[in-house]
């Protein structure tokens, strides 16, 4: 007992039953720091090391260039569409599934994250099924000027599909853990269900949201796959970020693959950090009504 | 009836679940089925020849047996990786920890070119590998590399916490009972955390499986060598043979279905345990 | 195998878990660690076991300097609070582990295994159950069999932490007289912690009591109750009611009581705090030729077999409470408001240098 309250004061750790002795240890860091030096931290760096090549001046021409402020444009419009629809979805999946039982209830949790299992160019290709000019409303669509794929509600769709999961995983086990004793008492009180939802369930949930959120947009910005099928990449047009990544890596403008390749790194480093960020709060949150509970630490 | 009916004391049960089902039905069962509708008024001739190619099946070697060394691959250094975050400090540990994430965040495309920079013949990495005779990218040596990549993160994330979680007593009770480090941790450590183990494997081959954006950078993508099978319903696609790229999905979605009753299986048995 | 520790002293960081302690646990006893939480107990048994180590100090079994030792090697069997026993083997591998990772020259053959294995779930009477997951098996009997596998190894000596808090306070009755018990069997040395009195006073031949890294006092059960050599001590093993007093060349006042103080013969009209347990006061109605304290009634709440009698002292006011059998309270029928004298039969005196 005494030996591990202390042992969070001090951070040492001198449990000798339990350790390897320091030479083990030192190789074994090593080894770990090693593999990921060669598979993690060196993709990092050769983007902006590619991306920055031939100076400042090439990178921010990549970065004016009309086709790729249309490729980022088209980004921020598939996030700010994806990410509040599976926003609102994820909140009334974790509602329905964490409050009430229902019959089908684990059915449903399943097949919520039946999209991270299906590879994205299948994601892609279920749309071109749906919309393309073979497919089941194709015909129609294009007798009535319609476009849905190889045009920006295709690549809207299928961002949408491939993030749809995101914020419900999130905040679906945070919910079944919180429990519904803080909703049923304000319920109780008198207050009306939108009310304790907003003054009693979404202060309680606002880190995993955010969490959820985050991730959810990365994705949206990032997808190649699903959305490479349905885009037709017309130049300018219908290429989002990684999209136009591609064009130019394959017509060999490496430098400016990598300048718009380095804006999406950059917005995996920000998640990362908001990720670290939401997970310290959510982890102090849990921490402190514990610490409180507990014995006082002897002095 | 009146008497069986349960009393929801909250609202919204209607709305939420409602909701729910028509957007989940709309956005993704409904274009799903239609993999399998279009799938049905295929001739069974013609599926059976697509998917059994000898192209598409050069595909599968690669996909599935690349994905499955990528998998144990990670089994071993996701492990060490865990084992080196949970248990030892070090200075940048929390950076690195952070860092491990990074396939999860990076877009797919971004790492596939990037990882080809360094593995080609003049990339950082490629050129000391050269010398010794080892050609990483537009190899299946390539592929294996991005699908470490991209699920280095499922295998640590799910042993780290159950690592952390471990108490310390039972490995001191081991060494009480006489039993040195080795011992300790090959009959008592690795046994508690296989099934984390094997779970994080299963997903991260379960996302190796279906990868396209990090691997047609590196892989060079020729026929019958290094072409993996989600690019194959690309190039179907682009022909404009939407049957074919229909029947290789509805092999690569069975596929993916199964694993993941795979992954729940593995999942509650490690939650069980 | 007796043990002796000269001069652990252990810090965390600025805490002093163990300050400088030496003490000799004879072979063969049964020792109670006592203390409350923070007091060093827990880390003097992890260090004897070699799982901690100490900052300064050395540890000896049987006379020899066992400091440098490692835990796999002091053959000390250790049963942790929380039992630790390894899920994913069965109850009957989990007892076997001990043997298994001998080294190959010093390992017993498969058959041996077995039957020491059978012999010791005999001992903790657990023979139905070698197939069970420890998930399987409840809090108790999860107890034994830790207790089982560390006996396996044949140690020299067991260590217990907290063995028995854990569990619910019907098991825990039993199961500290089933080890009492098992010790009388086996005989091993072995030491437990604990931070229940009851436990330590009922099951232990020596009781360690321990505050602040420091041993208090070391004595059997009956000599660390009925004489502590502190106040501290007296405090912790039981209830107790504090008085204080004046103390001056021998004799002791305190209101209108006054007693023989021989402990403080050279004491110069002092303070000091005299103690006394509510069952060692007598009440009287009138102040006999010996004096009590003349105190008022104020509560009387009768509990099961005893009344709890609360009054205060006349002089000071202070509070204190009586205890009486609920006969004698029944014979002396006292009511709330009366004035009476309580007399201790037993008064420890310290002089104040120690403030609770």
């Amino acid at each position: 007992m005494t030996g591990t309250v202390s042992r969070h004061a001090t951070g040492t750790v001198r449990r000798r039953g339990a350790a390897e002795p320091a030479w083990v240890r030192r190789i074994l860091i090593g080894a770990a720091l090693a593999f990921l030096a060669l598979l993690v931290f060196a993709p990092l760096a050769a983007v902006f090391h590619e991306a920055l090549r031939k100076g400042a001046g090439a990178y921010a021409a990549a970065l004016a260039d009309p086709a790729a402020r249309a490729a980022i444009r088209l980004t921020l419009l598939a996030a700010a569409i994806a990410v509040p629809l599976n926003l609102v979805f994820g909140v009334a999946a974790a509602w329905a599934i964490a409050k009430f039982r229902f019959p089908g209830r684990s059915l449903l949790l399943t097949l919520i994250d039946l999209p991270f299992a299906v590879s994205p160019v299948v994601s892609g290709l279920i749309y071109m099924l749906v919309f393309g000019a073979q497919g089941w409303f194709g015909p129609w669509l294009i007798e009535h000027g319609i476009r849905v794929v190889f045009a920006v509600p295709g690549i809207v769709l299928a961002t949408i599909f491939v993030t749809f999961p995101f914020v419900a995983r999130e905040l679906i086990p945070l919910m079944q853990a919180q429990g519904s004793e803080e909703e049923e008492s304000a319920i109780v009180l008198g207050a009306g269900g939108w009310t304790t939802f907003v003054r009693v369930t979404l202060p309680n949930i606002r880190w995993g949201l955010l969490y959820g959120v985050v991730l959810c947009n990365a994705r949206a910005m990032g997808e190649f796959g699903a959305v490479s099928v349905v885009s037709g990449h017309i130049r300018g047009l219908t290429t989002t970020m990684p999209l136009h990544v591609e064009i130019l890596y394959n017509e060999y403008n490496f430098v400016a693959a990598f300048a718009v390749a380095s804006l999406l790194a950059l917005l995996a480093l920000v998640t990362l950090v908001l990720k670290n960020l939401v997970e310290w709060h959510a982890a102090r949150a849990a921490v402190v009504p514990a610490a409180e509970s507990t014995e006082p630490a002897p002095p | 009836m009146a008497r069986s009916r349960q009393i929801r004391v909250l609202p919204g049960f209607g709305l939420s679940l409602g909701f729910t089902v028509a957007y989940l039905g709309l956005i993704v069962l409904i274009p799903l089925a239609s993999v399998f509708l279009k799938s049905a008024t295929l001739d069974w001739g013609a599926f059976w020849a697509t998917v059994t190619a000898p192209r598409v099946l050069a595909s599968y070697r690669l996909t599935f047996g690349v994905s499955f060394l990528a998998a144990l691959v990670n089994g071993v250094f996701g492990f060490l990786v865990a084992w080196v975050l949970a248990r030892y400090s070090f200075p940048g540990r929390r950076l690195v920890d952070a860092l491990v994430d990074l396939p999860f965040a990076l877009p797919t495309a971004v790492a596939g070119i990037a990882l080809t920079a360094i593995y080609a013949p003049n990339g950082w990495i490629g050129r000391l590998l050269e010398p010794l005779g080892i050609r990483v990218a537009f190899t299946p040596l390539g592929v294996g590399v991005a699908l470490v990549f991209i699920g280095l993160p499922f295998v640590v994330r799910t042993v780290q916490p159950v690592l952390e979680d471990l108490d310390a007593e039972i490995e001191e009770a081991a060494a009480s009972l006489g039993a040195d480090r080795w011992q300790t941790v090959t009959r008592v450590v690795l046994p508690t955390l296989a099934p984390s183990l094997v779970t994080g494997m299963a997903m991260a081959f379960a996302r190796a499986v279906g990868e396209y954006g990090s691997v047609v950078f590196i892989s060079g993508n020729m026929p019958m060598k290094t072409e993996i099978t989600p690019l194959l319903i690309v190039t179907k696609l682009e022909q404009f043979d939407y049957a074919g790229a229909t029947a290789i999905a509805v092999v690569m979605l069975a596929v993916s279905f199964a694993l993941l009753l795979l992954v729940n299986v593995l999942q509650s048995w490690s939650s069980r345990r | 195998m007796s043990i002796e520790v000269r001069n652990l002293s252990r810090r965390f960081g600025a805490f002093a878990a163990l300050d400088d302690v030496s003490a000799v646990f004879p072979s063969g006893k049964l020792v109670a660690l006592l203390g409350p939480s923070g007091s060093g107990k827990t880390t003097l048994l992890r260090i004897i076991a070699g799982l901690e180590s100490a900052d300064t100090g050395t540890v000896l079994f049987e006379g020899k300097d066992a400091t440098a030792r490692s835990a796999r090697d002091r053959r000390v069997g250790f049963v942790f609070q929380h039992y630790a026993l390894f899920r994913h083997m069965s109850v009957f591998e989990n007892i076997a582990f001990g043997l298994r990772v001998k080294p190959r020259r010093e390992r017993p053959p498969e058959e041996k295994i077995r039957s020491r294995v059978h012999e010791l779930l005999g001992l903790v009477q657990l023979e139905g159950l070698a197939g069970r997951l420890p998930g399987q098996l409840s809090g108790g009997q999860r107890q034994r069999v830790a207790l089982a596998r560390a006996l396996a190894v044949d140690p020299s000596v067991l260590l217990l932490d907290e063995p028995f808090g854990a569990l619910d306070a019907r098991v825990r009755e039993e199961l500290r007289r089933w080890l009492r018990r098992l010790h009388d069997e086996i005989h091993v040395t072995s030491l437990f912690v604990t931070h229940d009195v009851e436990e330590a006073l009922e099951v232990a031949d020596v009781v360690v009591v321990m505050n602040h890294g420091r041993i208090e006092q070391v004595g059997t059960p009956d000599e660390v109750y009925e004489r502590p050599v502190n106040a501290f001590v007296c405090n912790f093993l039981g209830h107790v009611n504090l008085f204080h007093a004046r103390v001056h060349e021998g004799r002791a006042q305190i209101g209108t009581l006054e007693v023989e103080a021989p402990a403080h013969a050279a004491a110069r009209d002092r303070q000091a705090i005299a103690y006394a347990r509510p069952h060692e006061l007598d009440i009287e109605r009138t102040r006999t030729s010996e004096s009590g304290i003349e105190s008022t009634v104020v509560q009387i709440l009768p509990v099961g077999p005893i009344v709890r009698v609360g009054l205060r002292r006349s002089d000071t006011g202070e509070p204190f409470e009586a205890e009486l059998g609920k006969e004698s309270a029944r014979r002396l029928g006292l009511t709330v408001g009366e004035r009476v004298f309580a007399r201790p039969s037993n008064l420890r005196i310290f002089a104040e240098d120690y403030v609770i």
